[in-house]
């Protein structure tokens, strides 16, 4: 075990004090863990939580990947026809708030349909209308993908239900966009075990079904990936599946395997009526926890403790014994 | 300002929304005025799905009444409000209302959208049914979706009846009696394409009315919507008292305020996340007395063993509770 303590006093890099540290306990078990978003949450490494749109260093770089996971796959981006005024009730909400999170880089300026963009970190300036497709230089999902770092679904309801219509995800964890649009937010989580049993879909359903217009909540999740691998796909399950089960016996376990934590906000969409989903993924790598002695303790616990069939599901039972024992120091 | 416009006491059902401000007010027909809200200080107002409701305070009350814009965008809120001599004064305060005046309302909230799926929107209003029609053939103008309006009203009372012309050309059918309608209703009723979605307002009997003639004509139950208001929010309840076992407290819940404001109010708040009865964080253990339980947590058997509530929405059958805290 090579640390023990947070580096002396030196202050810790913005990766580990801004990561959101998911285990409030030693165990981890599903439930409708929903909360209102922008609450600041204080860990013992700083804080997270006080934006809904969190840029970090990671920013070009992230976005670059997507544009090309994009370009080596379309279908990752799929807009249902019904969905269009959805997709831009979503760029009329989240460029102003980014614009207001992220003042000195950021501006956002709306006169009836006329709306102007500038996004300093990416030298962009751009005016364009809303509603009107081709004002933009992209598809309008598109154009939104390629400002925010998180992966966005959007849900129609309709009869009762939430309907997964529209959505850009190329950093998916372990799922694939393109076979479950169109489906039903219930058969969405199908493959998801214990849910069902104990009702927790149902009673997510049931809250997104209430949420009324402008209000925003989010909730965590998480699994945890090889390297830096953000587009952990079914789409590329060749590339990233057999690193799952040599990481175990690698040396490097503990700068190889992260912790893959997903922030996610449920927007209600005020005028469309839509379910915003925004996934933002945040990885960091077991070296790193491991410089917070309360996480490093607490992960480890929690990855040993964790039911074999929910092991299973995250895809994480090949080597998750390695990362807690190394993690534990046993 | 008129003395009935800004109340100190800030109801619960617009708590958390907005003071705006009376721009306009036009009269509509003998009956009915449309009211128009701006905010203060001149900023736009927050979007809102077509079909929703506002929630107006007036004196100790409150009263929701439908949004008539499409909710793109609005710099302005409207409402029209139907004067009812013998109603509870909700309709009678709007109708005193002067530009200038100051009134809180809520946010806007949703529980008649339109079906982003339909391939048309048959609408029809009855009376003061037309406003919500007229926020959802607003917004269909908008997205270049097809809707038809039906809209009956007694001869020489029609609100917004030239609005609804310039709006909707050739499909706005305007009956004005009670025959014609009948007639113009079994027609729409079966001449309407495949994908269309019905959505009805008016008077209870009139949407009963428009509801039974759909379904006997084959209409599935899932193409038909009728306004519900306020069915989104839970109602406020009854007051109720509760003793605190362990702690030796009694507490009044008055309507209106959750049991868990309740007890934080007393300083004795308990763990709490959704605050809408669905995450399962802020259960109490009851000891004496049935909960009106309004959560989605609780499965039917706990709920009927009334041995735990969730304090964020459910209240009390009993006059008294009594928990085990």
């Amino acid at each position: 075990m090579s640390s023990g303590v947070i580096d002396g006093t030196a202050v810790l890099p913005e990766r580990i004090s801004r990561f959101p540290f998911p285990f409030p306990s030693d165990s981890y078990r599903y439930s409708t863990n929903v909360e209102p978003a922008l609450k600041t949450v204080v860990t013992e490494a700083g804080a997270w939580g006080g934006r809904l749109l969190d840029i970090d260093e990671h920013y070009r770089h992230e976005l670059t990947e997507r544009d090309a996971v994009l370009t080596r796959d379309p279908t990752r981006l799929q807009v249902l026809p019904h969905m269009r005024p959805a997709v831009w009730d979503a760029i009329s909400t989240l460029l102003p708030i980014m614009a207001a999170e992220h003042p000195d880089a950021m501006s956002f300026d709306r006169d009836g349909n006329a709306c102007r963009w500038q996004n300093t970190l990416q030298d962009l300036d751009l005016e364009f209308t809303l509603g009107d497709d081709g004002s933009l230089p992209v598809e309008p999902l598109r154009f939104l993908g390629s400002q925010i770092q998180d992966d966005i679904a959007l849900l129609d309801q309709r009869e009762g239900a939430l309907w997964l219509d529209a959505g850009l995800v190329t950093f998916a964890a372990d799922w694939s966009f393109g076979f479950d649009v169109g489906m039903k937010f219930l058969e969405v989580h199908g493959p998801v075990p214990r849910v069902h049993q104990e009702q927790i879909i149902t009673r997510a359903q049931q809250f997104l079904l209430r949420l009324q217009p402008g209000e925003k909540y989010r909730r965590a999740n998480w699994t945890m990936t090889v390297d830096r691998r953000l587009d952990t796909s079914t789409e590329t399950y060749p590339q990233w599946a057999r690193d799952r089960a040599t990481v175990a016996g690698d040396p490097a376990l503990p700068d190889r395997l992260h912790l893959r934590v997903e922030v996610q906000h449920l927007i209600r969409l005020p005028h469309s009526g839509a379910v915003l989903f925004l996934v933002r993924t945040h990885l960091l790598s077991l070296s790193d926890i491991a410089r917070v002695p309360a996480w490093r303790e607490r992960l480890g616990r929690v990855l040993a403790e964790l039911p074999e069939d929910m092991a299973e599901y995250k895809g994480i039972s090949r080597y998750r014994s390695a990362a807690s024992a190394w993690l534990l120091g046993t | 300002m008129t003395a009935t416009a800004l109340q100190a006491k800030v109801h619960p059902a617009v708590e958390g929304g907005l003071l705006l401000e009376v721009a306009d007010l036009s009269v509509q027909t003998a009956s009915v005025t449309s009211i128009t809200f701006t905010d203060p200080a001149g900023t736009a107002l927050p979007g809102y799905v077509p079909g929703s409701h506002l929630v107006v305070q007036y004196g100790d009350g409150a009263n929701a009444y439908s949004l008539t814009g499409s909710g793109r965008h609005p710099s302005e809120y409207t409402i029209s409000v139907l004067r009812v001599d013998d109603g509870a004064g909700g309709s009678l305060a709007m109708h005193r209302l002067a530009v200038g005046d100051l009134v809180r309302v809520s946010h806007p909230r949703s529980a008649f959208a339109p079906v982003a799926t339909a391939r048309h929107h048959l609408l029809i209003a009855a009376g003061i049914g037309i406003t919500p029609m007229l926020s959802h053939a607003r917004a269909a103008a908008e997205r270049d979706s097809e809707a038809t309006l039906v809209y009956v009203y007694r001869p020489g009372q029609g609100a917004h009846v030239q609005e609804a012309r310039e709006l909707l050309g050739p499909a706005l059918a305007e009956c004005t009696d009670r025959g014609s309608f009948q007639e113009e209703l079994t027609r729409r009723l079966t001449d309407q394409k495949l994908g269309t979605h019905l959505y009805v307002c008016g008077p209870a009997a009139f949407m009963d009315t428009v509801l039974a003639r759909a379904r006997e004509l084959g209409w599935p139950q899932g193409r038909l919507h009728s306004e519900p208001f306020g069915a989104a929010e839970l109602d406020q309840g009854e007051p109720f008292t509760v003793n605190l076992a362990r702690s030796g407290v009694t507490l009044e819940v008055p309507a209106g305020v959750s049991l868990l404001e309740a007890l934080e109010n007393a300083g004795k708040g308990v763990p709490n996340m959704c605050r809408k009865g669905v995450c399962g964080e802020c259960y109490l253990p009851v000891l004496r007395g049935a909960p009106l339980h309004r959560d989605l947590y609780l499965s039917e058997q706990e709920k009927s063993a009334n041995t735990t509530m969730m304090c964020c929405v459910s209240r009390s059958l009993d006059q008294e509770l009594e928990l085990d805290l």
